[in-house]
Parts: structure tokens; C-alpha cells; sequence
């Protein structure tokens, strides 16, 4: 099987890859979306305390 | 042996062991899909002729359309241990379940919409499995947007629980979706299926992937609620005193 013949899948390779594109993009999507998330609250917490800080 | 539980249900005790366990989840979900999907695409060639070759959408497809009930069902159960106990951490673990869900429903209905165009020729039709699926999708948007549109965290959680219980009706009736009594009145597309039909090589792949997705999920989840655990305990001092946040 050639790497040709393999990226079209009997022609459906549009079908199929469109299929597991999404399916790549969400999932690494939801990770990368999910570290920012992390970095946001981890940022928002630094800012909490500071600003009780200053309230002292 | 006994465990005290409710030990655990403390966020402060539960962040860091879901920080241990996050690499763990996601190297096995790495591991099984691409081991899953490999077999899928490579061990599968003579069974899968080039008439055939769209049937790999299922590797993904059927993964993902378990995923999308289980993760309703796990999220109705965090729900409702919320309301009956009253533990913060349940309602984080229902609030974070959801997205993922959601995320998964969503690629069920695409994977599905390509699959249906190439073995039924069209993206989309409302057939009774596609229509409640669609429906699941709702609901957790529904529940996501109750949630985030009250501003009491308290009352936001419990209401989005009451809504997520009711919906949980749907579940049994996509599961039994394809039983159609009746093939003239509602026209499934969907047929019945039995996992003892299907070729051994496509059911491995099929089941590695699975697998892969619920590890996947785990990562997610535990990913999303120590992100919701530090944003809704940011005035604690065990949050304030986090190796993590940059003082």
C-alpha cells in the first residue's frame, strides 16, 4: 500500500480524515484550552493576594 | 479496611492526588488511541476493501458516542451526590464533566454526519438516534449555560443538578433508539447492532479507542476541576500558598 492509496482511502478519504481531524483538533484543543485555563486562575490568585495584601 | 471518604472530598485533598494522576491517564489515553486507531488502520486492510474504507469513521464515532452518554450519566451522579450530601467537590467534578461531554457529543454527530453521507448518502436526516442525539447536545449546553448564569455558585449549582437529573430521561431513550418497533413510522437508520458480529480486528480497534477515550476523559475532567477548584477557593489560604502561584 502506498502512502497515496493510503491518504485516500478507497475515495473516501475526505470522509474519513475529516472524521479524525475534528476528532485530533478537539481533543488536543481541549488540552491546550484547558493550560491557558490554568495559567489564567493561577494568574488571578496571584493578583488576590497582592490585592489582600495592600488591604492590610 | 475502612475509608473515610468524605476525607477525600475535600478539594484541599483531592487537588494534588488529581495533579498525580492526570500524566497517568493521559499517557494511557495517548498509548490506546494511537494503539487503537493503529490497528484500526493498519491490521484491517483485507477486511476493509476500497468499498470499505470509510468504515474506519467508526473507530472514532462509536468511541465517541459511548462517551457522550457515560460522561451525562457521570455527570448526573456527581449531581446528585451534590444534592444529596452537599459536598463542593461533587458539583466541581458535574461542572467540569460537562464541557467534555458536550465536546464528545458534538464530534458523535460530525463523525456520524460524514459516516451517514458515505453509507446512507446523506449528512444528516432525522433519524431517531441522530434527533436525540442532537437533543444530548442541548442539554449539555443547557446545563452549562444555567450554570454559568447564576452568580451564587451554591444556588448556580444546584439548579444546573436539577436540571442535569431531569435530563437524564434521554440516556434510556437514545440506548434504545435503534430497537424501532415499528421500521415504518420511524425510520431508523441506525440498526441494531451486536458486538459478537463484527469482525475481531475493527472490534479491537474499536474497543482500544474506547478506551482511549475514557482515558482522555479522566485527564479532562481532573484537568478542568483543579482548574475549577483554584478559581472557586482563591481567598483560602491552602489555594494562596500553592507551589504554583507565582507570589
Amino acid at each position: 500500500m502506498s502512502v497515496a492509496e493510503f491518504f485516500s482511502m478507497g475515495g473516501f478519504g475526505y470522509y474519513v480524515w475529516m472524521s479524525m481531524g475534528m476528532a485530533l483538533v478537539l481533543m488536543l484543543g481541549e488540552v491546550f484550552v484547558l493550560k491557558s485555563q490554568r495559567k489564567t486562575v493561577l494568574k488571578q490568585v496571584a493578583r488576590v493576594i497582592r490585592m489582600e495584601k495592600n488591604k492590610q | 479496611m475502612k475509608i473515610n471518604w468524605f476525607k477525600y472530598a475535600a478539594p484541599s485533598t483531592f487537588y494534588p492526588i488529581a495533579g498525580k494522576l492526570i500524566p497517568f491517564f493521559g499517557w494511557a489515553a495517548l498509548l490506546l488511541i494511537v494503539g487503537g486507531l493503529y490497528w484500526g488502520f493498519f491490521q484491517t486492510p483485507e477486511l476493509l476493501s476500497d468499498q470499505k474504507q470509510y468504515y474506519r469513521i467508526l473507530y472514532v464515532h462509536v468511541g465517541s458516542a459511548w462517551m457522550s452518554m457515560w460522561l451525562y450519566a457521570v455527570l448526573v451522579m456527581w449531581a446528585l451526590i451534590g444534592l444529596v450530601f452537599n459536598t463542593r467537590l461533587s458539583y466541581m467534578m458535574a461542572v467540569a464533566t460537562a464541557p467534555t461531554g458536550a465536546i464528545f457529543t458534538f464530534l458523535t454527530l460530525w463523525t456520524g454526519a460524514f459516516w451517514g453521507k458515505t453509507s446512507w448518502g446523506t449528512y444528516w436526516d432525522w433519524d431517531p438516534r441522530m434527533t436525540t442525539e442532537l437533543i444530548l447536545l442541548f442539554l449539555y449546553v443547557g446545563y452549562m449555560a444555567l450554570q454559568s448564569a447564576i452568580d451564587d455558585t451554591r444556588r448556580s449549582d444546584r439548579a444546573s443538578a436539577l436540571l442535569a437529573l431531569v435530563g437524564l430521561v434521554l440516556i434510556p431513550v437514545i440506548y434504545w433508539s435503534v430497537n424501532c418497533p415499528d421500521p415504518n413510522q420511524c425510520a431508523a437508520l441506525h440498526q441494531q447492532s451486536s458486538m459478537s458480529n463484527i469482525e475481531p480486528n475493527i472490534r479491537i480497534a474499536w474497543l482500544v479507542t474506547a478506551v482511549g477515550f475514557w482515558m482522555f476523559a479522566f485527564m479532562v475532567i481532573l484537568m478542568r476541576v483543579r482548574n475549577i477548584i483554584i478559581q472557586r477557593e482563591q481567598h483560602t489560604s491552602w489555594v494562596q500558598q500553592l507551589n504554583e502561584v507565582k507570589k
